[in-house]
């Protein structure tokens, strides 16, 4: 018995944290991987504008986002410097809108359809006109639960 | 001396590697929850073919708000500043010392906001932002008075009762054509 309770003190003078790093930069490496892949790409420069009535958006998978912004330098050559409409990390037009409503309905559970709500991301220097029609889209399609995405302004 | 030091460089402490590293884990968790999604909830009206009914309002109940392509903001035919707005909507809606030419009550007021398509969005936002500011400000005046706390805090059905006191009627007309870009 005594000899047992020696030894086991002799065996673990400390417990070794030589994998505590390891451990934990996998843990950071997957949170940075994942971060990265959910975001599709911008190619479009969109600003938010700032605001203090907010809302948060609870519901990550029950919201489909429109951008609206000009194309960035990259893609100025191929879409020009108008402003122009982004579903998903496809640059489109209005006429596109109710398909890509629809793909993103389809994907939701049939009982919280009703709780869909579509945020749109539009850079402040846009003028009304586009963001007019995608609205008359979007009102057209019966998609009335809209966010004006916006950051909190400091007051 | 010499036989110590060589000892004590035989293994480096990595005790402090999991700080540096939880350190950055923190850092990305924080720094990626900032980018959630909020914003202003707007609900649009259903589109309908049909034109609208002809409804004779009572002027004084009208608060109409216009923002030309210039970006220049006319509250009832007067230049306003916008950080003017709210409070003038507030009384507009309120008219807690019962002028005439204000709502007659808060369940009639109905707010009118219209844009020209040139109008820029950043601006547009902004107003919308106060209308419904004044909004939020009244329903928290409402709830204070009433139920002694903030609305963010009432119950569903109190949340209710304030609404119905107070309606949210903003309207928005259709664009006039000026200043688009080409």
């Amino acid at each position: 018995m005594s000899k047992f309770k020696k030894k086991k003190g002799n065996a673990l003078p400390e417990m070794s944290t030589a994998s505590l790093p390891d451990i934990v930069f996998m843990l950071l490496f997957f949170f940075m991987v994942v971060t990265k892949l959910r975001e599709t790409e911008q190619k479009l420069t969109v600003f938010t504008p700032k605001a203090t009535e907010l809302t948060k958006l609870e519901n990550k998978s029950l919201v489909s986002f429109i951008m609206i912004g000009r194309p960035t330098a990259k893609y100025q050559q191929i879409y020009g410097t108008k402003p122009r409409i982004q579903l998903g990390d496809k640059i489109a037009n209005e006429e596109d809108i109710p398909l890509f409503l629809e793909k993103h309905k389809s994907s939701v559970p049939e009982g919280q359809q009703a709780g869909i709500t579509t945020s749109l991301k539009i850079d402040g220097g846009v003028t009304m006109g586009i963001v007019t029609d995608v609205k008359t889209t979007l009102r057209k399609a019966g998609q009335l639960k809209i966010n004006y995405s916006a950051g909190k302004k400091e007051e | 001396m010499a036989k110590s030091k060589s000892r004590a460089s035989n293994e480096i402490n990595a005790g402090s590697m999991a700080d540096i590293a939880f350190l950055l884990l923190i850092f990305f968790l924080v720094t990626t929850q900032i980018s959630e999604d909020r914003g202003l909830l707007v609900k649009l009206p259903p589109w309908s073919t049909e034109p609208p009914p002809d409804l004779r309002l009572n002027s004084r109940n009208v608060w109409s708000v216009l923002v030309n392509a210039n970006n220049e903001l006319l509250v009832r035919g007067e230049p306003t500043d916008i950080k003017a707005l709210r409070s003038k909507t507030k009384e507009f809606i309120a008219n807690p010392r019962k002028e005439v030419d204000k709502s007659e009550s808060p369940t009639k007021a109905i707010v009118s906001l219209k844009n020209d398509r040139g109008t820029k969005y950043e601006t547009y936002l902004e107003v919308y932002n106060e209308l419904q500011a004044a909004y939020n400000e009244l329903w928290n005046e409402a709830a204070m008075k009433k139920f002694g706390k903030d609305y963010e805090f009432v119950s569903t059905t109190q949340k209710r009762e304030i609404r119905d006191e107070i309606p949210l009627v903003l309207s928005e007309a259709e664009p006039t054509n000026f200043g688009e870009e080409k």
